[in-house]
C-alpha cells in the first residue's frame, strides 16, 4: 500500500541512486550516425540522466505529469526537432528526431508521449496542413514549450476505426460550430491548444485548432491508469464550441490527413520503444552480474543468459530497422506500411524484453526501485495507441496480399 | 578578455581499459570519449566570463580528427571558436609546445587548462605552458575572479585553501570548485544549431621533439580470493603469511 510516508522513503532511495545506464550498441551502429546525430543524442541522454531519472518514479507513483521538465524538453529539441528553424524548430533530420525519442523513452514512455504528441500530432499538422498565419501563430510557442498541444482523433466508440467518428462541425457563416467528444488524449488536461479532427456537413474529415478558453470546450482528466502514469491523459469535450473559421487547417482533408500525422508519430515510437528496451536490458544485465544465488552471479546461469542474449539480439535488429526507416523517411520514400511494421515490431520487442527483464530481477523487478515494471506497464499503452499491435499486423497483411481484412 | 580553454579528449570514466600493440598503446575500441572533467569545469567558468564580462572563448585540442566531436560539443556548450592542432598528443612536453605556439599567436589573456587529464594523469601541461609563455600560474585552482587585469584565485592545498592575487596573462590548472557539478551544462538544441556555423580551425603542428616514450602499460593485478583463518588458529595464519603470501 502506497502511503505518503513509504512513498517518501522510496523517493529518497531513488533520488540517491545514480542512473548507471550504459547504452548497448552491439553492431557499432554509432558508425551509421553523423557527428551531429551523436551530439543531439548524447545531449538528450545526459539530460534524461540529470533531469528525468531522479524524479520520474515519484511522479509515476503519484500519477502526475512533471511539468517542471517541459522547459528542458524544449531545450533538448524534443518539440518539433524537424520543424524548420523559421517556425522555432531545430531543422534537424528524421534520425535526430528518432534518437531524441529513443533517449526520452529510455527515461519514460509517458514523457516521450508528451513529446511525440507535441511534435508529430500537433506541430506536424499545423506545419504541413496549416497556412502561414497558423504556422507563425502556433509553432514557435509549441517549440518553446510555452504552449502544450493535444491531438483529438480517437473517440469513445471509434478507436481502430477513426473514419467512423461522430465529432462534427457546422458552417454557421462567420464561424464553425463544433460538437462531439474525444477520448484517451495525451496532454489533454493541461493543453493550451488541440488539433481536433471532425466531419463537416458533407462527412469529410478536417482538422481544426481548438484553443483553451473557447466556450463549451472542456478537458476532464482520465484517472486510475496503470500505465503512462507520469503522463496526463484526458478527454476533449466540445459542446457547441464556436471555432473561428481561420482555425481550420486548409491544406489537407480526409482521413489521410490525421493518418499522415500518425505516420510521423509512429516513426518516433519505433525509435522510442528501443529506448525503453535498452533501459530494461541494461538494468537486467547489471543486476545479473551483481545478484548472487547458489554462490554465483545469476548471469552465469544458462536460462538468464538466454534471456540476455535474446534481448540484445532483438534490440540490435530493432535498431537496424529504425535506422533504415529513418534513412527512408528522410528521403521521403518510407511508406505507411513500412512505418507500421517498425512500430509493431519494436514496441512488441520492448514489451517482451520488459517482461523478461522483470522476471530476471525476481521480487526486485516489481519494486519502484528499478525502472522495469514502470516501462512494462507503460508499454501496454504504447502497444495499443497509435494503431494497436493487431491493426498494424493487418496493415502489413493488406500490403503484402492486396486484400483488405478491415472491410 | 581573450580566454583559451584547453580541452583534452579523454575516455569516459566508465570505460573498460585495455592495451594493444604489446601493451604499448591504449585500446580505443568501443571507448566513448568525453571532455576531460577538469577541463569541463574550466569551460563552464569561461562561459560565466563570456556571459557576465563579455570575454571571448576559444577552445583548443592537440589531437587527430577523431577529437573533433569533443570540440564541437564545447562549441555547442557556448565557446565561440575551436582550434585543433593536427598531431597526436604523445607526451606532455610536446603538447605544451604546441599549445604555447597557439597561445602566443592568439595573444590570449587567460588560459584555462584542467589540472590534469583523467586519461594519463600527467598533470604537466598547465605548468609547462605557463613556463613556455612566461605567464603567471595557479595550479589546482578552485575559484577564479578577474577584474581588469587583476586576478584573485583560490587553490586547493593540503588540508585547506590558499587565496592568491596575481595578474593577467595567467594560466590556471583548474578543477572542481571553479564551478560545481550542478553548474555543468548540457548542450541545448540552440547551442547545437549554432555550433554548426562556428569556426573549427585545423592548424598544422610545429616541429617538436618527443622527450618521453611509453614503453609499457600494465593494469593493476586482479584482486585474489580472501582466505579466512579461524581466530584460534595462529599457526595456520603464520604459515600462510610466510609460505603463501611470503610477507613475513
Amino acid at each position: 500500500m502506497i502511503n505518503s510516508q513509504n512513498l517518501e522513503a522510496l523517493n529518497i532511495i531513488i533520488r540517491m541512486k545514480p542512473d548507471l545506464f550504459e547504452a548497448p550498441d552491439y553492431y557499432n551502429l554509432d558508425e551509421l550516425l553523423t557527428e551531429e546525430h551523436r551530439l543531439v543524442r548524447d545531449a538528450a541522454r545526459e539530460w534524461v540522466k540529470r533531469d528525468v531519472s531522479p524524479i520520474i518514479e515519484e511522479y509515476a507513483q503519484k500519477a502526475e505529469f512533471p511539468t517542471q521538465i517541459v522547459k528542458g524538453l524544449a531545450e533538448i529539441g524534443a518539440f518539433g526537432p524537424y520543424i524548420p528553424v523559421e517556425y522555432g524548430g531545430a531543422g534537424l533530420d528524421q534520425i535526430s528526431y528518432g534518437l531524441i525519442m529513443q533517449e526520452i523513452e529510455r527515461g519514460d514512455s509517458g514523457v516521450r508521449s508528451t513529446a511525440s504528441v507535441q511534435s508529430s500530432l500537433v506541430m506536424y499538422p499545423i506545419w504541413k496542413y496549416g497556412n502561414e498565419e497558423q504556422r507563425n501563430k502556433y509553432l514557435p510557442k509549441l517549440a518553446s514549450g510555452e504552449w502544450i498541444g493535444s491531438f483529438g482523433l480517437t473517440e469513445p466508440d471509434h478507436g481502430s476505426n477513426p473514419g467512423g467518428m461522430v465529432t462534427n462541425f457546422k458552417d454557421m457563416g462567420d464561424h464553425y460550430l463544433l460538437n462531439g467528444a474525444k477520448m484517451w488524449i495525451s496532454n489533454a488536461p493541461f493543453c493550451n491548444v488541440a488539433v481536433v479532427w471532425a466531419k463537416n456537413e458533407e462527412g469529410r474529415i478536417h482538422g481544426l485548432v481548438v484553443e483553451r478558453g473557447m466556450e463549451g470546450f472542456t478537458t476532464p482528466e482520465t484517472h486510475n491508469k496503470w500505465s503512462l502514469r507520469a503522463s496526463a491523459t484526458g478527454e476533449l469535450i466540445f459542446d457547441n464550441v464556436k471555432v473561428p473559421k481561420e482555425n481550420l487547417l486548409p491544406n489537407k482533408s480526409g482521413l489521410g490527413a490525421p493518418l499522415g500525422c500518425l505516420d510521423s508519430a509512429r516513426f518516433g515510437i519505433a525509435w522510442g520503444a528501443i529506448g525503453a528496451a535498452m533501459d530494461c536490458y541494461d538494468t537486467a544485465l547489471r543486476y545479473s552480474k551483481e545478484r548472487l544465488q547458489f554462490g554465483k552471479p545469476i548471469g552465469q546461469f544458462q536460462l538468464q543468459q538466454k534471456k540476455l542474449a535474446e534481448m540484445i539480439t532483438e534490440i540490435t535488429k530493432a535498431q537496424l530497422l529504425a535506422w533504415r526507416l529513418g534513412v527512408m523517411r528522410e528521403n521521403g520514400t518510407a511508406t505507411s506500411a513500412q512505418i507500421s511494421m517498425a512500430k509493431r515490431n519494436n514496441v512488441d520487442m520492448a514489451l517482451k524484453i520488459a517482461r523478461d527483464a522483470r522476471q530476471m530481477l525476481g521480487g526486485m523487478g516489481i519494486s519502484g526501485e528499478y525502472s522495469i515494471m514502470r516501462h512494462m506497464m507503460n508499454l501496454e499503452s504504447v502497444v495499443t495507441y497509435e494503431g494497436t499491435h493487431d491493426i498494424h499486423l493487418l496493415i502489413t497483411g493488406l500490403d503484402v496480399t492486396g486484400l483488405n481484412a478491415f472491410k | 578578455m581573450k580566454i583559451l580553454v584547453c580541452i583534452s579528449h579523454v575516455p569516459d570514466t566508465t570505460s573498460k581499459i585495455n592495451f594493444t600493440e604489446g601493451d604499448t598503446k591504449f585500446d580505443t575500441n568501443g571507448v566513448q570519449f568525453v571532455i576531460n572533467p577538469n577541463d569541463e569545469f574550466g569551460l563552464t567558468r569561461a562561459m560565466w566570463f563570456k556571459e557576465k564580462q563579455g570575454a571571448s572563448v576559444t577552445v583548443v585540442n592537440v589531437g587527430g580528427p577523431e577529437t573533433e566531436p569533443t570540440l564541437r560539443k564545447a562549441l555547442a556548450i557556448g565557446a565561440d571558436e575551436a582550434i585543433r592542432v593536427n598531431t597526436e598528443a604523445i607526451d606532455g612536453f610536446a603538447v605544451a609546445k604546441q599549445l604555447a605556439k597557439v597561445i602566443e599567436d592568439g595573444a590570449y589573456d587567460l588560459v584555462i587548462a584542467g589540472r590534469e587529464s583523467i586519461d594519463y594523469n600527467g598533470g604537466m601541461v598547465p605548468g609547462m605552458i605557463a613556463g613556455l609563455t612566461n605567464a603567471n600560474f595557479v595550479n589546482n585552482c578552485i575559484s577564479l575572479e578577474v577584474e581588469g587585469t587583476n586576478v584573485t584565485a583560490t587553490r586547493e592545498i593540503d588540508g585547506g585553501k590558499e587565496t592568491v592575487t596575481t595578474a593577467l596573462p595567467l594560466v590556471i590548472g583548474g578543477q572542481k570548485g571553479l564551478v560545481e557539478e550542478s553548474d555543468l551544462r548540457i548542450p541545448n538544441m540552440r547551442g547545437i544549431m549554432m555550433a554548426r556555423k562556428k569556426p573549427l580551425q585545423v592548424l598544422e603542428p610545429i616541429a617538436t621533439e618527443t622527450e618521453t616514450t611509453s614503453v609499457k602499460f600494465e593494469k593493476p593485478a586482479p584482486k585474489g580470493a580472501v582466505t579466512l583463518v579461524a581466530p584460534d588458529n595462529l599457526d595456520e595464519l603464520v604459515n600462510l603469511l610466510h609460505n603463501e603470501a611470503k610477507v613475513i
